[in-house]
């Protein structure tokens, strides 16, 4: 048996609007979109990362540290993190990292990372499905120096400080080897995320960010106060650091809205032209006529 | 340079075959010029590709850019982006385009990180246009209107790159249309000499099985496709036997290849392929806005729903409610009298 190694492995994830289950309540009456109503969930393929970090974890050893950057409420996918096994969560939060596009948002994540120290391998999904971009990943690989592994289903081996990953094409499969460290995105079709576990739901409940501090001493009083909360939380590590631009070795003039080269000109919501349709009764009949319309038109035959 | 508005198209190729997409693109991209007066170009790289060279420039490249390199024989992210980096940060040409393949979006982004410069993903449409940025207080002309579905498909967005060149994208298969090949044009073939360093050699590839699409969707004059009140194999057996009788091609929504029925090359939509054949049939396909959006230019449309009050009927010529498994044998049987 090789001896376990300890794998600094980072997880890249985001909170998301469930953006596929768009319900007819989430539109509102003037054809905008009403983003509270949609739920706020773990970017699925993020899970999928978050799953092979696990597992690699699991049969090579190592450390899994699950970054996301997003507003206040995003530590809630810290936490369900933490439900599933990561070792260390971190949220990056500062108002200059909002209307960041990929660019900007890379350039963060990179600096978070490198914040972090040496590290072998980052895992990020493939893409997250409110903007579909898929651009983040090999964005972030670029600007930490490092190759990328873009639509990873599996990790084959790991031997010799070189990894074999088999990669999912758009028509096919590819078999990769790589020297570490390098970054993955994940596909879906790589593992079935595991659920939280029942144990470590109850281990990391208190787990919170000092923004949720005065949430957690609502629901749990008997703290008293914020200090003793806190103190609490410190003894059992259940503090999770927020790392503000401050914190980070950035350039601001790169950050969010500021760092951004992408604009959006305008937003459309879509509306596709309405037909005033024939209606066709299910029959024998009313088919016939239908297929006879077709040939005489020439659309079949 | 800076004057100077050309477009640069990279072109995917793959054993010696170039990717659809590039073609359609270089069409595109010879419109664009058409307003801006710049210069259309094919990025072409890999080795001994000399031959696709004519094939570019016959599919509208005024002029083509050839990297070859032994290390650029098969597509990886490094070599690829550090050739391509190098040429866009010498050249900055106005507008750069790729397709949204599993190579374009592997490539592009590293690309747009290393040039520091922005990019949109997924276009689903380009055109040229002004932008008056409240952000800089500055008119700016002729920019690249990179429209694309955003938010699971309900929104699409317009997204500019105002400042930065050169402009970037990645578009998708299928929405641009492609032109047949002009044999007697004439171009100019500029050979580049790519510097390949040791670093950008980290990754091998081991292996590769790629197949050869057997579903052509995106050319087939007719369509039959199911959706997720297909709740059967066999209900997807009688659209496959449908679109046999048809002579078209199987197509789906994305509920009937997350269900398993079908594989996820046939799926019609956003996240899928654009289809506008003669006749689309849409058989127990509810219609979300990501599939209407990927079919609704068809010519007829016939939707077959139990669900009177399914989207898909908007977009409908023919309405059909009914159940697809009395409705399909009908109009099989139909059919079949037809041809007699």
């Amino acid at each position: 048996m090789p001896s376990e190694q300890n794998y600094k492995l980072v997880v890249l994830v985001k909170q998301v609007p469930d953006t596929h289950n768009v319900t007819s309540d989430a539109m509102k009456e003037d054809g905008t979109m009403n983003r509270a109503v949609l739920p706020a969930i773990f970017n699925p393929e993020d899970l999928n990362a978050l799953e092979m970090a696990l597992a690699f974890k699991e049969r090579y050893g190592g450390e899994v540290t699950v970054l996301t950057m997003g507003p206040s409420k995003a530590a809630e996918v810290l936490r369900e993190s933490l439900y599933r096994g990561a070792d260390r969560v971190v949220l990056i939060t500062d108002r200059k990292f909002a209307g960041a596009d990929t660019l900007a948002t890379s350039y963060t994540l990179k600096s978070a990372v490198e914040k972090l120290g040496a590290f072998d391998v980052v895992f990020c999904g493939r893409q997250a499905i409110d903007g579909d971009t898929a651009q983040v990943g090999p964005q972030t690989a670029e600007k930490l120096g490092i190759p990328q592994i873009t639509y990873a289903e599996s990790i084959v081996e790991l031997s010799g400080g070189e990894i074999v990953v088999q990669r999912a094409l758009d028509r096919g499969m590819e078999m990769v080897k790589c020297s570490l460290p390098c970054l993955l995105t994940v596909v879906a079709s790589a593992n079935r995320p595991r659920p939280a576990s029942a144990r470590k739901r109850i281990e990391y409940k208190l787990a919170a960010t000092p923004f949720e501090y005065q949430d957690v001493l609502e629901k749990w009083p008997e703290f008293e106060t914020v200090e003793a909360l806190e103190a609490y939380l410190a003894e059992r590590s259940l503090q999770i650091p927020v790392w503000s631009a401050a914190d980070l070795d950035v350039e601001e003039d790169k950050l969010g809205l500021e760092g951004s080269p992408t604009q959006v000109y305008k937003i459309n919501f879509v509306v596709l032209e309405t037909r005033d349709s024939k209606e066709v009764s299910p029959t024998q009949e009313g088919v016939e006529t239908l297929v006879q319309e077709l040939v005489q038109e020439y659309v079949v035959g | 340079m800076t004057d100077t508005k050309n477009i640069w198209v990279f072109i995917e190729q793959d054993e010696g075959q170039i990717a659809d997409v590039s073609l359609e693109l270089l069409a595109k991209a010879q419109e664009l010029a058409g307003s801006l007066g710049g210069e259309v170009c094919a990025l072409l790289c890999g080795h001994d590709v000399d031959e696709l060279a004519q094939t570019a420039i016959s599919h509208g490249a005024g002029r083509v850019l050839l990297i070859d390199h032994p290390e650029l024989a098969l597509y990886r992210s490094l070599p690829y982006a550090r050739a391509v980096t190098d040429l866009v940060r010498d050249r900055r040409p106005y507008i750069c385009l790729f397709g949204a393949t599993s190579v374009g979006r592997d490539l592009a982004p590293r690309v747009a990180s290393a040039a520091r410069v922005g990019l949109t993903a997924d276009c689903t449409d380009l055109q040229i246009g002004d932008y008056n940025s409240k952000k800089d207080k500055q008119l700016y002309k002729d920019l690249l209107y990179q429209i694309r579905p955003a938010f699971g498909g309900n929104i699409i967005a317009t997204i500019v790159n105002p400042r930065t060149r050169p402009q970037m994208a990645t578009v998708r298969e299928g929405v641009m249309r492609l032109q047949p090949p002009d044999d007697t044009r004439e171009g100019v073939i500029e050979r580049i000499e790519p510097v390949i360093e040791d670093q950008d050699l980290v990754l091998q590839v081991l292996s590769r099985q790629v197949r050869q699409s057997t579903v052509h969707l995106k050319d087939s004059p007719i369509v039959v496709a199911g959706g997720a009140g297909a709740s059967c194999k066999e209900d997807f057996e009688l659209i496959r036997e449908l679109a046999h009788v048809l002579g078209g091609e199987v197509g789906a929504s994305r509920a009937a290849v997350d269900a398993g029925f079908i594989s996820p090359e046939h799926q019609v939509g956003q996240t899928g392929i654009t289809v506008r054949p003669r006749l689309y049939i849409a058989a127990g396909i509810s219609g979300a806005i990501q599939h209407r959006a990927g079919m609704d230019q068809s010519n007829k449309i016939i939707a077959i729903n139990t669900d009177p009050n399914a989207p898909i009927f908007q977009v409908a010529h023919y309405k059909i409610v009914g159940d697809l498994a009395e409705v399909i044998p009908l109009l099989i049987s139909a059919l079949r009298e037809k041809a007699k």
